[in-house]
């Protein structure tokens, strides 16, 4: 049997999801196999490694970034959310909600990441205007066609955060 | 005792009733399927099928699908057969261990059957004191035996699961984030594969450093086998990166295509074809009645599957024994043709179907199951996890065909169609696995034919009419007319690997009938959902073209002023599944977009609602996406769209709003639902853009630079 252990490297140690981790791997790794291989979060999705897809969206203090081409040295000391990290007490978070109340998958493979993004949107602007999802959106490719249940899904989110204050 | 009924077929192939009904110890009740879920929503359907039957609520049930040592075979998961073909089956299974059952519970409470009653699965007498359960009974013994097809089915009348909205059983895991793919398992010891293909059809190795690729970091096995080349690492970025290192090492020689994207229509025009009439309908009296005929050509480039995640499988190789899991849409065919690729029995392979990236026919799955066992082999007792990267996918996944519709038709002098032909060049739709007639042996698995002893590739093939067809599929208009003529013309030299996708010849052959017959609308000065309608009888096809109008506020005849368009398509799929008829609406102004699209849809008993209207609005949105921007790349020497900025797809931004509206068929068969939407799409977005500009568009993709390029020879 092979060993796991990475060559030895530099510790890095980061925060997700609210807990802090840390890893050993070289620096240039990208976060994406990071987060799903090493810390065993697989909802993160692999789909192109290019940042073109947006399948490997995660939160960096709040912003969407594609955690593929994102190597691990620059996220040291920073606050990494996936979408593991939306619920809370095994609660699906008000956004996640929203997409399970409009049914908003088909294959689900694009689906967290379209969660992240939308997250991120809602925790800059608490009520965006339809053209600012799709604006948030445009860089998240979902190839079965299900965008028109995750614009009402995230909608329907925002609405819901409008009336509660925790949208995201 | 009455004659053996026939059987639904997949019941009859795979008849043990334990084979598709098991209760559990925890008061659940597994069933089995031989159909995958695809992203399409089948399992949750085939639950409420069950549960239906059973008299179990839905959140009572397990669904296994598609598994060698477990569920039935049921072939391919495609075509949109599942709900038609393998609902009948899992129904009428379930009817038979009710009422094995029940039968037994009515001896052990001494109350007759038809006076029992079931809830959730508790049986009981109406006095409701005395009381046995499905899982309180000898359930194993009992449903060790054979359907005999005299079970009765529960009447559409007294459903209260089936046709109504079922939320999907595999979307709560999916938002949270849970593994559920191929891509998210993770078995002790597991080592990550990637895959170092040639760098075009046809292509042979030269050389390649080895020494220098094993000495990188995490490399465990090299694998080197003719034009096969894999790499297997502890962590999957040294994967990653000792296959771009690998990338870099290998020289090839390439011997060239002999087509490109550019050249591919005068191509397929005048290669050799295999030629065959579909259907030939004839009345010399209608057609001695033509005053004006038409003509018109239609194009439609290669078009890529291009699941967002790439082929993905997980396998394991002990002692001449073979595990993979795959995200395969036949894991029974899989399972034979690995069993050919390694000479070994077919028992010594086992194949799980697991959940992967959204499927619309044959893609890469059964390819990455090959791969990852290829590499599995130079690792024996690891488990291997493989996934492409986005340019494998992208440069060898089979695509949906280029295909050449002709269309011509004579009108009388009222108008009227009294004659009509189709013709269609196109390579054949099929190289699935399980699918060659060959009498030498090949294999529709890529990695096989790049193998130092190598399997030939699988030969073309096409689906039979009886089928629904490939080529032809939808090449009939439904349309009464008094002549018709359809004719394929199947291209017999195969440029790129080709297989099913969605809708396989139907995208093209609607798009085409369906924008030839707005031409013909407006040759005959009638407007366009008049005039199908004055071409149709047939009551169910006239109520979705009726009702998509009515919902869409379709104005007769109205005129555009340039700046607006609205279209509309209509087909029944396969001319024998789903009815339905869309309207888009286009602006020209400021720019070209796509900003409405209404479709009313008739698949027979809708078994979940809102699962159809689901699968419709993914139908629509991804024909929008072919037939807006998508044609695969490729020049003299190889596929050059290889990423989503060479492939680009439709974004959320170009994304208009979707109204699907389902007519409520209750007691009509379930006729699948996933594929309908493709064709008239395309073909209403077409006839929203000549309505807008009087200019019609005939090559897809429907892009701005066409359009443009229409208006300027107008």
């Amino acid at each position: 049997m092979i060993s796991h252990q990475p060559d030895s490297h530099e510790p890095i140690t980061f925060e997700v999801n609210g807990a802090p981790r840390t890893v050993q791997a070289e620096a240039d790794t990208p976060l994406l196999y990071i987060l799903r291989n090493d810390l065993k979060l697989k909802g993160a999705k692999f789909g192109c490694g290019l940042g073109q897809c947006g399948a490997c969206t995660v939160l960096l203090d709040d912003h969407a970034i594609n955690a593929c081409d994102t190597p691990l040295w620059s996220v040291a000391g920073k606050r990494v959310t996936t979408v593991e990290g939306l619920a809370a007490d095994g609660r699906l978070s008000a956004l996640q909600q929203a997409f399970v109340d409009e049914q908003a998958v088909q294959c689900g493979y694009c689906i967290s990441g379209m969660l992240m993004s939308a997250s991120a949107l809602l925790r800059a602007n608490v009520q965006p205007s339809p053209a600012q999802i799709r604006s948030a959106l445009d860089r998240n490719l979902c190839r079965c066609g299900t965008h028109a249940r995750i614009l009402r899904a995230v909608e329907r989110a925002a609405h819901a955060g409008a009336d509660t204050g925790v949208a995201r | 005792m009455s004659a053996p009924a026939k059987l639904p077929q997949y019941l009859a192939a795979n008849p043990r009733l334990d084979r598709w009904v098991r209760f559990d110890a925890d008061g659940i009740a597994t069933i089995f399927t031989g159909r995958c879920e695809l992203g399409q929503g089948i399992v949750t359907a085939f639950a409420q099928i069950a549960a239906e039957e059973l008299d179990l609520a839905v959140d009572q049930l397990r669904v296994i699908d598609a598994d060698t040592e477990l569920t039935p075979d049921e072939g391919h998961t495609s075509g949109s057969r599942s709900t038609p073909e393998g609902g009948p089956a899992l129904r009428m299974a379930c009817a038979e261990v009710r009422a094995v059952l029940l039968a037994e519970a009515a001896r052990q409470l001494d109350i007759p059957v038809n006076q029992l009653v079931v809830e959730n699965g508790r049986i009981t007498g109406a006095d409701r004191i005395r009381e046995v359960s499905y899982w309180s009974l000898p359930h194993r013994e009992l449903l060790a035996r054979e359907a005999t097809g005299q079970a009765q089915v529960k009447p559409v009348v007294r459903y209260t699961v089936v046709g109504r909205n079922q939320p999907r059983l595999d979307i709560p895991d999916k938002i949270a984030g849970r593994p559920r793919f191929v891509a998210d398992m993770d078995l002790p010891g597991m080592c990550y594969g990637r895959i170092v293909r040639p760098p075009s059809f046809g292509a042979t190795l030269l050389s390649l450093d080895e020494a220098a690729v094993r000495a990188l970091p995490g490399v465990v096995a090299l694998v080197r086998d003719g034009n096969f080349l894999g790499v297997i690492a502890q962590r999957e970025e040294q994967a990653v990166k000792a296959r771009q290192a690998m990338i870099g090492q290998a020289r090839w020689s390439e011997p060239g295509l002999p087509t490109d994207a550019d050249d591919i229509y005068r191509y397929l025009e005048t290669r050799a074809t295999v030629d065959t009439v579909i259907m030939k309908r004839e009345n010399p009296a209608a057609r001695a009645r033509a005053t004006q005929t038409f003509e018109a050509r239609f194009t439609k480039p290669y078009v890529a599957h291009a699941s967002l995640g790439p082929s993905c499988a997980l396998a394991t190789w002990s002692a001449e024994r073979i595990e993979v899991w795959t995200h395969s849409q036949g894991v029974y065919p899989l399972q034979r043709e690995l069993a050919q690729v390694f000479d070994l029995p077919v028992e010594s392979v086992i194949a799980h179907h697991v959940d992967g990236s959204g499927c619309y026919g044959h893609n890469g799955a059964d390819d990455a199951a090959l791969d990852a066992v290829l590499l599995a082999r130079a690792v024996p007792g690891q488990p291997v996890l493989l996934q492409w990267m986005r340019d494998d996918e992208f440069a060898w996944e089979p695509l949906g065909p280029a295909m050449v519709v002709k269309t011509r038709a004579s009108l009388d002098a009222q108008g009227n169609i009294v004659d009509w032909s189709t013709d269609i060049w196109s390579n054949g739709h099929t190289q699935r696995p399980g699918t060659s007639v060959s009498t030498v042996p090949t294999s529709s698995l890529l990695a096989a034919w790049h193998l130092a002893a190598p399997i030939a590739r699988i030969p073309q093939g096409d689906p039979a009419m009886a089928g629904g067809g490939g080529i032809a599929r939808n090449g009939e208009p439904l349309y009464d007319l008094p002549n018709k003529l359809v004719t394929a013309h199947k291209v017999e030299e195969l440029p790129l690997r080709v297989s099913t996708l969605r809708a396989l010849g139907a995208y093209a052959n609607v798009f085409a009938i369906e924008s030839f017959i707005d031409d013909l609308a407006r040759a005959a000065n009638a407007d366009p959902v008049e005039y199908r309608l004055r071409h149709m009888k047939n009551p169910r096809a006239r109520a979705v073209i009726e009702r998509a109008a009515t919902e869409a506020g379709w104005v007769p005849n109205a005129l555009s002023d340039g700046s607006s368009g609205r279209g509309i398509g209509f087909a029944q799929y396969k001319n024998g599944y789903g009815y339905i008829a869309v309207v888009i609406e286009v602006a020209m102004e400021p720019e070209f977009r796509v900003t409405r699209a209404v479709a009313a849809v008739d698949v027979g008993m809708a078994i979940n609602p809102d699962g159809v209207i689901n699968q419709t609005e993914g139908g629509i949105l991804q024909s929008l996406s072919w037939t807006l921007k998508e044609a695969v790349q490729f020049d003299r020497e190889r596929i050059t769209s290889r990423d989503w900025e060479t492939y680009p797809v439709l974004t959320f931004s170009e994304v208009p709003t979707v109204e699907v509206h389902l007519i409520d068929r209750r007691d009509e068969p379930a006729l699948g639902a996933g594929e309908t939407p493709t064709g008239p799409t395309a073909a209403a977005l077409g006839n929203a853009v000549a309505h807008a500009l009087g200019v019609r568009v005939r090559d897809l993709p429907l892009t701005r630079d066409r359009i443009i390029a229409a208006m300027e020879l107008a």
